[in-house]
Order: C-alpha cells, then sequence, then structure tokens
C-alpha cells in the first residue's frame, strides 16, 4: 500500500498559499495520523480555512506539498518534475475527503436523502438500492431517520449541518474536514451537531476540525494546532495548549476566547 | 367560566374605561383622484366599444371566419406554433451552452460565446431571417467535409473532393427550417444572458460543496449549478416564447409565408376587407400568448420547489436584459 504502517495519513510539508500578493499560509507543516482529531485554532484571517481548503484541492496550494494517505494531492511527481493533475483525477482524489461547511452548503433543491445519496450514486456509480440503505442508515446515525423526504429549506440549522455530515460520510471518506461547522448556528443548536461530531470521533474517523468551541477542543481533540498569521504557533495535547498555552499570541487569543463566552 | 374579578362589574375601573380609547372607528383617507381617473377610463372604454360595434368596418363576423380558413389554422401549426416551439428549442438549448462557455476558464470559448452573443444581439431579426433566405446566391451548395477538401483533393490528384454529405441551400431556403434557424440562433443570444444570469445567482458553496464530493464539472452544472438556475432562467424564458410567439410573423422576410398573419391578412385583403385580417390575427395571438403565461406559472412553481423568492439584484439583472430587446 502507498501508506506504510507508521506514516500520517495527512502529510503536510511547508505549504504556502497567497492571493494576489497577500501571503496567507507562509509555510504550515501538519501531519494527521490515522484515527486522530485535530483541532485548528486561531483568529479570524489566520488562514484555518484556506488551509482546509488547500487539502481538499478547493485552493492550488503555491508551495510545499500535501499528501493525504500517500498521495501526492494535485500533482504527479514524475522524477522530480511536478505535472499538474487534470480536473478529473484531482476530482478523483477528492472522494475520500469529506467536507463540512460553515454554511452547510446542501443542495436545495433535493431532498435530504437526494443530498446523501447523489455523490455515492453519481461520482462512485453505486447501486441506487445499496445506496439509499447506506444513506437511511447514515441518517439515522445523525438523528434524522424521519426526515429523508424534507427539503434542506424545511430543516433547522442544527439538522442541515448534521445532514451535511452524513452527506460526506456517504462517500466513506478516510479524511473528514470541518470549517467552523458550528459558527452559523443558533447557540441552543451547537450541540447537536457537536454531539453528531464526538460519535463521529469515537468511531475512528480521522478529522481536521476548525473551531472556536473550546470545550469540544479540550474533550475531543488529540492534538490542537494554533494557527496566526499564516503560521502555526504552537501545537501539542488541548491540556498543554488550551490550558497551559507557552506562546503569547495563543495566549492572548484564548484569553479573548474564554472572555468571549 | 365566569367573567374575571376585574371585569367591568366594579364601578372604579368602569369609570376608567371611559377615558381610556376604545376601537378606532377612523375615516378613511378620501383618493378622489382614483374615481376621476376610473370615469375616465369607463368613458374611454365605452367610446371603444361603440366604435367596435357600429363601425361596420371591423366586421368580426368575417374575422372570425377568418379565424378558421385551413391555410390560417395551417398557418398557425406549421408557421406559429411549430416554428415558436422549434426556434425556442434550438435557443434554449444553444443559449445554455452559449453561457456555459462564457462562464468557463477557457479563453477561446470565452471569447467565441462573447462574439456570438455581440453579433447576434446587434442584427435585427427580419434582416437576420431575409439574409439566410437569400444565402442561396452566397453558397448554393452547403458541404461538410475536411476543411479546404476540394483543394487539397485536387493538389493530390484524388476523385473525391473530400465531401462527407452536402445538401443545395436552395432546397430548404424559404421552408419553415431557414427562419427557425434564424429566430433561434438570434434567441440563444438572449437566452445566453438570461442563463449567465440564472447559473450566477447560484450560490458559489453549491458548486463547493459538489466539487468536494468529488464531482465532474459537467455533473456540477448539470446536477446541481443549472436545476436551481432554472428558478432564475424560466420566467424570463416564458417571456422570450411570448416573444418569440409575435416574432414568427417576421418568417415573411424569409419568405416563408406560412405563417399565421401572413395568412390572415392575405384573407382580409382577397375579401377587401383589410381590418378583420387584423382582427383575426390578434385573437389568435391572443389566445396563444394567454395559454403560455397560464403554462409559465406552473413552471415556476415547479422550479421554485424548496426554494424562498428570487434575490432581488438578480431580478433586476433579468428586467434588463428583457429590456434591451
Ligand atoms: N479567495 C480569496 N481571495 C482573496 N483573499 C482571500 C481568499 N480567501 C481567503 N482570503 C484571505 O485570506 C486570509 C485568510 O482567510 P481564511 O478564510 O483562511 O481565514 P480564517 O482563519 O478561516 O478566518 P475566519 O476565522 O474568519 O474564518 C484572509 O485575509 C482572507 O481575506
Ligand atoms: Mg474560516
Amino acid at each position: 500500500m502507498a501508506n506504510p504502517a507508521g506514516a500520517p495519513l495527512v502529510h503536510a510539508v511547508n505549504v504556502m498559499k497567497s492571493f494576489h500578493g497577500n501571503d496567507v499560509l507562509k509555510g504550515i507543516d501538519m501531519d494527521v495520523h490515522k484515527g486522530q482529531v485535530v483541532c485548528l485554532l486561531g483568529p479570524s484571517g489566520s488562514g484555518k480555512t484556506t488551509f482546509l481548503r488547500c487539502i481538499n484541492q478547493l485552493e492550488t496550494i503555491d508551495g510545499g506539498r500535501i499528501w493525504v494517505d500517500g498521495d501526492l494531492m494535485g500533482y504527479a511527481d514524475k522524477g522530480g518534475v511536478l505535472h499538474r493533475l487534470s480536473d478529473k483525477a484531482i476530482a478523483a482524489q477528492r472522494r475520500d475527503i469529506g467536507m463540512v461547511f460553515q454554511r452547510f452548503n446542501l443542495f436545495p433543491h433535493k431532498t435530504v436523502l437526494e443530498n446523501v445519496m447523489e455523490a455515492p450514486i453519481q461520482v462512485k456509480r453505486e447501486p441506487k438500492k445499496e445506496v439509499e440503505q447506506r444513506a437511511m442508515e447514515l441518517l439515522a446515525k445523525v438523528g434524522l431517520a424521519d426526515k429523508p423526504a424534507a427539503y434542506p429549506g424545511q430543516l433547522s440549522g442544527g439538522q442541515q449541518q448534521r445532514v451535511a455530515i452524513a452527506r460526506a460520510l456517504a462517500m466513506r471518506p478516510k479524511l473528514m474536514l470541518f470549517d467552523e461547522p458550528t459558527s452559523a448556528l443558533d447557540p441552543e443548536l451547537v450541540g447537536e451537531v457537536l454531539t453528531t461530531m464526538r460519535e463521529l470521533a469515537d468511531t475512528g474517523m480521522t478529522m481536521i476540525v476548525v473551531t472556536h468551541e473550546m470545550g469540544f477542543a479540550r474533550d475531543v481533540a488529540d492534538r490542537v494546532v494554533f494557527m496566526d498569521g499564516g503560521v502555526v504557533v504552537e501545537e501539542g495535547p488541548p491540556s498543554e495548549v488550551i490550558s497551559n498555552p507557552q506562546n503569547i499570541r495563543t495566549k492572548t487569543f484564548l484569553r479573548r476566547m474564554t472572555e468571549g463566552g | 367560566m365566569s367573567t374575571p374579578a376585574a371585569g367591568s362589574g366594579s364601578p372604579a375601573p368602569s369609570a376608567a374605561t371611559v377615558d381610556r380609547p376604545g376601537v378606532i372607528n377612523a375615516r378613511p383617507v378620501r383618493h378622489p383622484w382614483r374615481w376621476v381617473a376610473i370615469a375616465v377610463i369607463l368613458v374611454l372604454v365605452a367610446m371603444m366599444i361603440s366604435s367596435l360595434v357600429t363601425n361596420p368596418k371591423w366586421d368580426f363576423g368575417f374575422a372570425f371566419q377568418i379565424m378558421q380558413q385551413t391555410p390560417v389554422l395551417e398557418g398557425l401549426w406549421k408557421g406559429t406554433i411549430f416554428g415558436t416551439i422549434a426556434s425556442m428549442i434550438l435557443g434554449v438549448g444553444l443559449g445554455v451552452v452559449l453561457a456555459v462557455m462564457r462562464l468557463s476558464d477557457n479563453p477561446v470559448l470565452r471569447a467565441v460565446a462573447f462574439a456570438y452573443t455581440w453579433f447576434f444581439r446587434a442584427m435585427p431579426r427580419y434582416v437576420l431571417l431575409a439574409i439566410l433566405g437569400s444565402l442561396g446566391f452566397l453558397y448554393a451548395q452547403i458541404r461538410f467535409g475536411v476543411p479546404f477538401g476540394q483543394q487539397i483533393a485536387s493538389s493530390l490528384g484524388l476523385s473525391t473532393d473530400l465531401t462527407f454529405f452536402g445538401f443545395s441551400w436552395n432546397d430548404i431556403s424559404s421552408t419553415i427550417w431557414v427562419g427557425v434557424i434564424g429566430l433561434g440562433l438570434s434567441e440563444a443570444a438572449y437566452m445566453a444572458e438570461i442563463a449567465r444570469a440564472g447559473i450566477l445567482s447560484v450560490d458559489k458553496g453549491q458548486d463547493e460543496a459538489a466539487r468536494a464530493l468529488g464531482m465532474s464539472s459537467g455533473q456540477r452544472m448539470r446536477r446541481i449549478v443549472l436545476p436551481q438556475a432554472m428558478r432564475v432562467i424560466v420566467p424570463p424564458t416564458g417571456n422570450e416564447t411570448i416573444a418569440m410567439v409575435k416574432d414568427t410573423s417576421l418568417l415573411t422576410a424569409v419568405p416563408v409565408l406560412t405563417e399565421l398573419y401572413y395568412q390572415a391578412y392575405l384573407f382580409g385583403q382577397r375579401g377587401f376587407k383589410i381590418i378583420p385580417g387584423f382582427v383575426a390575427a390578434t385573437l389568435w395571438y391572443l389566445i396563444i400568448c394567454s395559454i403560455l403565461m397560464v403554462g409559465q406559472s406552473y413552471l415556476e412553481k415547479y422550479f421554485g420547489r424548496g426554494f424562498g423568492a428570487i434575490p432581488k439584484k438578480t431580478k433586476e439583472k433579468l428586467m434588463k436584459i428583457e429590456a434591451d430587446h
């Protein structure tokens, strides 16, 4: 296999990205091992979203390399020379990476069940019967077994985000990326989504989660990475980074977070 | 249940009720000018009706007869209705393709789509149809084959001229097909703008979510973006269809004479009663367009499922495209 035992599932080295001369990522290194949950913290504009989007190629990186499960993302390495992959090959790399967005991005013209079934049928060409059964199981798992025929517009934000999680899981990803999955939710709906994510973490899913939910990071994360200004400032187990931060920027950020709520 | 203790029964609160304002029974604002306007309109309508009834030149009886004549009905079906449907199919299909080209990353496709839209928007339909009808003078034979096939074949001394198939333009030059090609090509330029506004109205997050699931660009466009764009595309397309019904009267430029207006006009002229011919055509146009408007409202409901209202900005953009006609 491409991924020898012990090699990280996500191996990012010196990832750089700029938008029109604005350096947003200035050399990020990150390793995430299989089954780990990594929480990405940092102030607004520090590049957390951009880094997540680079992992599944929604953004093209300018420097560095990202490997997911041994595959170099976005390029083929032919004797030291990188060749950009075709759109089709990049789409194939994305299949194994699930992504959950801040604003859910469910397909509003499709029912909940159709949302979950869309990609396995269209992308993987799996038999419809099988996909439907799996979709119903996933909906039950996220607590929405009674809503397959509803349209996303008829659901609450928390319900929509749980459907979005089920939709991503339907592709049986190796890795799940969450970009502030609860920050667009009313406070009373945050808990149900975090519970779903906790349960997912318990199944051994590898997850990278951008979040401002310190409780979730402290309880669920194996490792916390604190980013600021496009670099990793501090990282380690939550007991160290959250409870006893060393870097001044981490300290300031955490103090502001806990004061805010 | 009995009345609450604090009700009107006890004397003290009752005294207070007298002072406190009760139900409002105000005089409404008067709109005297509205009544004036109604009066003026009523008079005008009465004058129109009286002229319709008393002026024998209208001759509605003859108009109804014209409406039912076989050549007129044939013009209605084979010219106006078939022409509208076929031109709109060509126009919508090509228009969506042009819109996708216009929005693609490929600069060549973008430029081609832009040039197409520019040319066909600037070209009056009447002139376009007349030119297509006379194209036989320019290109008597239309051939599909290897580019410069004749030159290549003669220089190599081949017996064939590398043409796969061809036809004479004059064979089709006064058929409805030339009209459909002309109207459809012209319509595509407008539909391209409408489809583009529709595609742009779909939230970028939709395409990204589909991308993150590993869907190809074709799948994303067909299954995620276009169905959502339809809600914005359908209402103006209904208007375009209604406009197309009326534009089929331009088919005489080709000339295609099996068409409602010309046939109705011809009948009026032959009977030395021009006006009833116009009335007959008008009534048919009113009937078709009314039916189309009903159909349009059903389509809007269908594609609006799962959504709220169309964003205001998109609506304004579409109004502008239509006003350009
Ligand atoms: N597509 C883009 N074009 C130009 N600039 C961008 C783009 N995407 C992000 N940026 C810029 O990159 C910087 C980092 O953005 P990013 O969204 O990654 O931050 P973030 O850490 O996720 O912040 P937040 O907590 O607010 O979500 C910002 O300054 C932003 O303006
Ligand atoms: Mg962000």
